[in-house]
């Protein structure tokens, strides 16, 4: 198989944009390691592409022509959107994996209706994760987006799809392929709410992804999980997708909610990859 | 209102460098190009982030904007509720979203594009 690693992690602006504001400096440093460890497991994995399955913020879709699920297939990316100085990340070119991520397209088109663009421009979702992941940009990146912003968004049930027909997809690859998925838990993101975090709603969540207990999963519904998990919470589809692509149990590496300057429950994992 | 107008013209803002600049040498003439009521066009013009978070406008959206102007990221938050405090409650989109989710079903036809 082609699918070398599957992991998740936090993506919020603040991990880098605010770092210096965060008052508990060992927490946010702890955190940052395990990001680090996660660079360091993917580059262990030999992984030739890395697949960021993210949840952007209207940096190239808008409801004039949202699609559910979109993956880009261009040669180059660029990012981050956002004013550098206030993302502390730097505007760069990011390549892309055009060849690989059209066999992934084609594939996954047999089951799932999936758009595609030439044309992809980074907001801190995906810039965020590669800023720890490749900070060099050394390695080619397929970004894939699920809507998690506009409502309507797509069912859970067809995000499982999704990730099923993603791992498909990878299966018939003969390139060594990575899959991060990023979002966020419980967060109230961008609003007067910044801050707040339901952790208990997190960690049954992530009880429930680790497990990779999927009729668990696949029972939230949006008004539940805006009642208590925020808009933010609609990002969990980028994780319950990353897990139906990796199958195996995961190992929670890192969570925390004593991070609120980052206005997210910070998370890291990794799945098994079982046949 | 044409919620959707403001968020259209903040999501080609957010990412589009050109208007960026042609929206720092001329704010109204950038702006004519939308379908804007007049408090829209002035709370837009003016960088009011507490009125346009009433407005309804994403705060995922907003966020951009509001670091464009460089404003800093606790006085974000603060001029959003003042905005609350000055104006009431947010008047439509994602935020409007209560009541048992009823009107978020109703969100795509009502939210977003109201």
């Amino acid at each position: 198989m082609s699918l070398v690693y599957a992991g998740i992690l936090s993506h919020a602006p603040g991990i880098t944009g605010r770092a210096h504001l965060a008052p508990n400096a060992a927490v946010r440093d702890a955190f940052y390691a395990c990001l680090h460890k996660q660079a360091a497991e993917i580059r262990a994995s030999e992984a030739e592409v890395l697949l960021v399955v993210a949840a952007e913020h209207f940096a190239n879709f808008f409801m004039d022509n949202m699609p559910a699920y979109c993956l880009g297939i261009g040669e180059k990316h660029t990012g981050p959107i956002e004013d550098s100085d206030w993302l502390k990340i730097e505007k760069t070119t990011i390549p892309g994996a055009p060849e690989v991520a059209l066999k992934i397209v084609k594939s996954m088109l047999k089951s799932v209706d999936l758009a595609y663009s030439e044309e992809w421009q980074c907001d801190h979702g995906i810039m965020v994760p590669l800023h720890f992941l490749t900070p060099n940009y050394d390695l080619p990146v397929i970004p894939c987006n699920i809507n998690c912003q506009g409502p309507p968004l797509t069912p859970l049930s067809r995000v499982w799809q999704f990730g099923q027909a993603l791992r498909q997809a990878c299966d018939e690859q003969t390139e060594r392929i990575a899959i991060v998925g990023t979002g966020g838990i419980s967060h109230w993101p961008a609003t007067p709410d910044s801050g707040k975090i339901n952790e208990d709603w997190d960690r049954e969540f992530l009880q429930r992804l680790m497990n990779q207990d999927m009729h668990k999963l696949l029972a939230y519904v949006d008004e539940e999980v805006y009642s208590q998990a925020g808009q933010g919470g609609f990002e969990i589809r980028t994780l319950i997708a990353t897990a139906a692509a990796a199958r195996g149990p995961g190992e929670l590496q890192f969570y925390s909610a004593e991070l609120p300057i980052f206005a997210v429950g910070c998370t890291v994992a990794r799945f098994e990859i079982t046949a | 209102m044409s919620l959707y107008q403001v968020q259209k013209f903040l999501y080609n803002l957010n990412r589009e460098e050109k208007l960026q600049s042609r929206f720092r040498e001329d704010k109204h003439a950038t702006l004519a190009t939308y379908e804007l009521t007049d408090d829209e066009f002035t709370a837009l013009a003016s960088g009011d982030i507490g009125l346009l978070y009433v407005f309804g406008v994403n705060g995922q959206i907003l966020m951009h904007y509001a670091a464009f102007l460089q404003i800093e990221w606790f006085d974000y938050l603060q001029l959003m509720r003042g905005g609350i405090d000055k104006h009431g409650p947010v008047r439509a989109g994602i935020y409007a979203m209560t009541g048992g989710g009823k009107q978020f079903a109703e969100a795509g036809k009502t939210g977003e594009e109201s």
